[in-house]
């Protein structure tokens, strides 16, 4: 089986890969959104729950062999890259350096999102957001956009299977944008039924679900 | 009368007109003793028992401040105690205070409590918990004499019984000559019990009442047969109905909370005579239970349909039957529920049994000897959970600064932790203040300081706020409310929220009796309506299911090899015949397997009768040995008594299949990602305060903030294999839901005899197991498939795939 789903877009041919990044071979865009990097350190600087703090250097770990597997020239952060401001700082020596390592050689940008507002500590273009050809890069999705891709609410999707469900974060997509899932280690997910998903897509909307391998199911609307 | 009593409680039970019993007497006489355990049937003044001590001290002159100190593991005692102990505490002329201290109790009544304790309160594990964590800990309990500790045998045998022990080593830490007194109900090992509540390495005086008349217990005579498989017991419906009809109050037990409701519903539909009846579970609302129980105590009840939610609490003078449907399971606690019925003093209880199908049978007969016989089941108690300990330390942190040394001297007062190793401690103690984690440490936000005198103290002090919103051992699994749709729509109980989650618009279930059909979920709450007269779609909730205990497996195991067994119907003794012609029977010493074909797959049907959740942890790691032989595993089912596969290829070997060595493996490595353990490890991460369950000001709004627990166990797995939680959760795996131990027990009785019948057809034993529900797929490849099949399905049927899987260029 593939490693992903190819589909297209305003004419722009995407791969949603299993791994839960989204891959524009033509311009060699990687793109990845929600990392929530540091985001132990911020639940234990908040509320002393000290989680095991192994979420950075996982993430970063995943995210390293997909950039070794494609060789991207661009890579895009879609927001929330960092749990917070004040969690760019908390990322040890070896995590920053896995992190510059992966940002050599090539282009680097950081969206903005609502968890990580202003620049961070590391190099990388921060924007608001980004245009590229057709499509344009942004944290969280508008009403009205158009060949939009974005990230934020970390959609999921369930699938029933005998008597029970199996849910996994997912891509959701139709012709008019592509929600991203959320990438970070430490994160949750919204169920693809949720009202603002429901109103965001349209009919015909299609889910993409990450994993071992990807399988890909009508947008379960509930 | 004994010249132990004083006289004003002398002159009391003279005006009243009674006898003191002679247990009452002997705890009057123990009442120097360190600590005490009373073991008493019940409506034998057990209460009065372990109050007399208090009230003998009290007669004597006024005390100031906190005197006794009473312990129950239900609310609702705690209320009833306050109501039933004021009354000979005002006739012998004692200026007391009795209040009640619970999670229901109002925020002003308890500050009030704290700032002037009553002489006497009663309270929960988890309220004391609570109290000692405050850092005027010591002037609250300063003058404290005594502890009653209620229905030890039930605390025992959880964690909140352990979180009481420590709670109690830490008061006795703050008053040295405090007492113990434990009240138990008749309990196969007193020994251990005592040792339990006792202060060590100071033993506990154990005082047993005389065990009261047999009970009058049997089989209810039904007249059809028992079906060959399910819980439901539906054919006993007109029996049991006759039965209400001829008592005042019956009190039928289920095990299960969704076996109450079916049977509830279906009795209502064949009740035509409208006797009241009543139905309880723990998942009902408070509202509604409270109603049930008023109902009760007014005597407006003929019948209660309830589950464990009635095994403990108030007297019921007025139930003079009890009758419980399923096997038992365990012998003590069918005990205890016989006891429910008739509670005076010297008149047999009476109890009738309804097996729901036909092993259920063997194990009803089986358990009617064994209570006979006064032969009691209980797994011996392990070492206290190290879980508790962990929140333990940080209640004490909320308390205030203290030694490492002192703390641990204080912990291996309690019976369960007397053997815990200074080590083991430490990793708690670690834990607690830096994570505990081996590869990097949350050094700048450690939980817990050393002072330069040495001493452990919270960082930060506002840290105990959020301690204290979490204390408690009480594993409830998430559950969401139930409602009637729309504005003020009645609350009607509560669901798992894995429950929840499998349903749909339009599907019905039953929840206290009603067939309701599920509208949607609305700011966490399970919106429905109500469905008349509809069959419910769903059954109701998983909940929990308890194994059919060691003793009792091994008595149905003997009673096979009985030449003829009989106390059983005479249609049980001709299937187990055709059993022992086709096939064998199990045995104790050995283990039974059974393969044939069966439409075109084949099954293997291990008999360990070790209990459902060892069993179905058998059937996990079996299912994945059949894998790696490349028998081609496609689902399994597990019972009490045994464990079927289903695979494509048939077995021939079947000492290589159990073999000890491959089954331990396979716990240390492949069960480790499996569900069961993640289930297992969130509860230990919630007590040991890894996971907090309430956070102030909480609100789920955005439900993408949160991830599960399932993620923190991957990533320690995957990053910190040895980390103390990890080491917890093994420990746990041992019982519970995983039961590794009583695979171990089966695999030691049968000490590698091996008894394989290749059979050509299914046999009379194996035939159940294709009726029963809750057939589990085996996971891995197989589920990947199911998914990919199930996707692609969705697709088609979509037309989505058309337009999809050609990408426009």
């Amino acid at each position: 089986m593939s490693d992903g789903h190819v589909f297209s877009l305003f004419g722009a041919e995407l791969t949603a890969r299993a791994s839960g990044v989204l891959w524009w071979a033509h311009r060699r865009v990687l793109c990845v959104s929600d990392l929530h990097l540091g985001k132990s350190d911020r639940m234990v600087r908040r509320s002393g729950v000290m989680a095991p703090p192994y979420d950075t250097a996982d993430t970063l770990f995943r995210l390293q062999n997909e950039i070794e597997a494609l060789a991207p020239q661009i890579v895009i952060c879609l927001g929330d890259s960092f749990d917070d401001l004040q969690a760019s700082d908390s990322l040890d020596t070896a995590e920053s350096a896995c992190l510059y390592r992966m940002q050599a050689g090539r282009q680097w940008i950081w969206i903005e999102g609502n968890h990580d507002p202003g620049p961070v500590e590391f190099s990388g273009a921060h924007l608001a957001e980004y245009s590229d050809g057709p499509l344009v890069f942004r944290h969280i999705a508008k009403a009205e956009a158009e060949a939009e891709i974005s990230g934020h609410y970390h959609p999921k999707a369930a699938v029933p299977v005998g008597r029970r469900h199996i849910t996994r974060p997912c891509f959701l997509y139709d012709q008019h944008r592509v929600i991203l899932p959320a990438f970070g280690t430490y994160t949750g997910g919204l169920r693809s039924d949720a009202t603002v998903l429901w109103d965001l897509m349209r009919p015909g909307a299609v889910a993409v679900l990450t994993g071992e391998t990807c399988n890909v199911l009508p947008m379960p609307r509930g | 009368m004994s010249d132990a009593l004083p006289a004003a409680l002398t002159d009391w039970f003279t005006q009243k007109g009674w006898q003191p019993h002679a247990h009452q007497l002997q705890v009057i006489e123990a009442r120097g003793s360190s600590a005490c355990l009373v073991i008493a049937p019940t409506g034998c003044g057990k209460t009065l028992a372990g109050f007399l001590p208090s009230l003998a001290d009290l007669v004597q002159g006024p005390h100031a401040g906190l005197h006794t100190l009473y312990v129950s593991p239900l609310k609702a005692l705690a209320a009833d105690i306050k109501r039933n102990l004021r009354g000979p505490a005002e006739e012998m002329g004692l200026d007391i205070r009795i209040e009640d201290r619970t999670g229901d109790t109002s925020a002003t009544q308890k500050r009030r409590q704290r700032a002037d304790p009553p002489q006497i309160l009663l309270t929960t594990p988890e309220s004391l918990a609570l109290l000692t964590s405050y850092d005027d800990a010591e002037r609250i309990f300063s003058g404290l004499k005594r502890v009653v500790i209620d229905e030890v045998h039930a605390l025992s045998e959880t964690k909140r019984g352990d979180q009481l022990m420590l709670s109690l080593a830490a008061l006795q830490h703050i008053c040295p000559d405090m007492r113990r007194i434990g009240l138990s109900a008749t309990v196969q090992d007193p020994e251990e019990i005592a040792g339990f509540i006792a202060c060590h390495p100071t033993p506990c005086q154990i005082i047993q009442a005389p065990p009261g008349p047999l009970p009058d217990i049997a089989m209810l005579q039904i007249d059809a047969p028992a079906p060959w498989s399910g819980g439901g017991a539906g054919y006993a419906i007109p029996q049991v109905l006759r039965e209400v009809a001829q008592h005042n109050t019956v009190l039928i037990f289920h095990n299960t909370r969704a076996q109450a409701e079916i049977f509830f519903h279906k009795l209502w539909q064949l009740n035509e005579d409208n006797l009241p009846i009543a139905i309880h579970h723990g998942s009902l609302s408070r509202a509604q239970r409270e109603r049930v129980e008023a109902a009760m105590v007014a005597g407006a009840l003929r019948a209660i349909v309830c589950t464990g939610s009635l095994d403990l609490g108030l007297d019921w003078g007025n139930v003079d039957l009890v009758i419980q449907v399923g096997a038992p399971k365990n012998v003590k606690r069918l005990v205890q529920r016989i006891g429910r019925a008739n509670h005076r003093y010297n008149s047999p209880s009476k109890a009738r049994l309804v097996p729901a199908n036909r092993f259920e049978v063997v194990e009803c007969v089986a358990a009617l000897q064994a209570v006979r016989e006064h032969d009691l089941d209980g797994e011996p108690m392990g070492p206290g959970p190290r879980d508790v300990l962990c929140q333990h330390i940080l209640i004490a942190a909320c308390a205030g600064p203290f030694h490492a040394d002192d703390l641990y001297a204080q912990v291996m007062t309690a019976g369960r932790y007397a053997q815990l190793a200074r080590a083991d401690f430490e990793s708690c103690l670690e834990f607690c203040a830096t994570g505990g984690y081996a590869l990097k440490a949350y050094d700048r936000w450690r939980r817990l300081l050393q002072t330069a005198d040495g001493k452990w103290q919270l960082r930060d002090p506002r840290a105990a706020q959020r301690i204290r919103m979490n204390i408690g051992t009480i594993q409830d699994s998430d559950r969401l409310k139930v409602r009637m749709r729309g504005r003020g729509g009645r609350a009607l109980g509560e669901v798992e929220e894995a429950f929840a989650a499998t349903l749909v618009p339009g599907d019905s279930f039953l929840i206290g009796g009603h067939v309701v059909r599920y509208e949607g979920l609305r700011e966490l709450t399970v919106e429905v309506t109500k469905q008349r007269g509809k069959k419910p779609k769903i059954a109701t909730f998983s909940g929990t299911k308890f194994a059919t205990s060691t003793q009792l497996s091994q008595r149905i195991l003997k009673g096979f090899q009985q030449k003829n067994w009989m106390e059983l119907p005479a249609y049980m003794r001709d299937w187990i015949a055709l059993q022992r012609c086709v096939s064998l029977l199990p045995r104790v010493d050995s283990l039974l397997v059974e393969s044939f074909p069966h439409e075109e797959r084949f099954a293997t049907v291990v008999y360990g009768f070790a209990g459902r959740n060892a069993l179905q942890t058998l059937g996990l790691l079996l299912s994945k040995r059949m894998e790696e032989a490349g028998l081609a595993p496609l689902s399994f089912v597990a019972t009490d008594y045994a464990v079927m596969l289903l695979s494509l290829e048939p077995l021939r070997d079947a000492a290589g299949l159990l073999a000890p060595a491959g089954l331990r493996d396979g716990l240390e490595t492949w069960l480790a990602g499996n569900a069961v353990m993640k289930r297992s490890f969130r509860g230990c991460a919630v007590i040991a305060g890894l996971i907090e369950r309430n956070m102030p000001g909480q609100r789920k709004s955005g439900r993408q903030a949160t991830f599960s627990s399932d993620i923190l166990y991957d990533t320690l797995l995957k990053y910190d294999p040895e980390h103390v939680l990890m080491q917890i959760t093994r420990e746990e795996a041992r019982r519970g839901l995983v039961d590794f131990d009583r695979i171990e027990e089966m695999l030691r009785r049968s000490a590698g005899r091996l008894d394989h019948k290749e059979l050509d057809r299914l046999s009379p034993f194996a035939a159940p197991l294709f009726l029963e529900m809750g057939r589990v797929p085996v996971q891995g490849a197989a589920e990947e498939r199911l998914l990919a099949q199930e996707t692609a399905r969705l697709m088609e049927a979509s037309g989505l795939n058309k337009i999809v899987m050609a990408p426009l260029q």
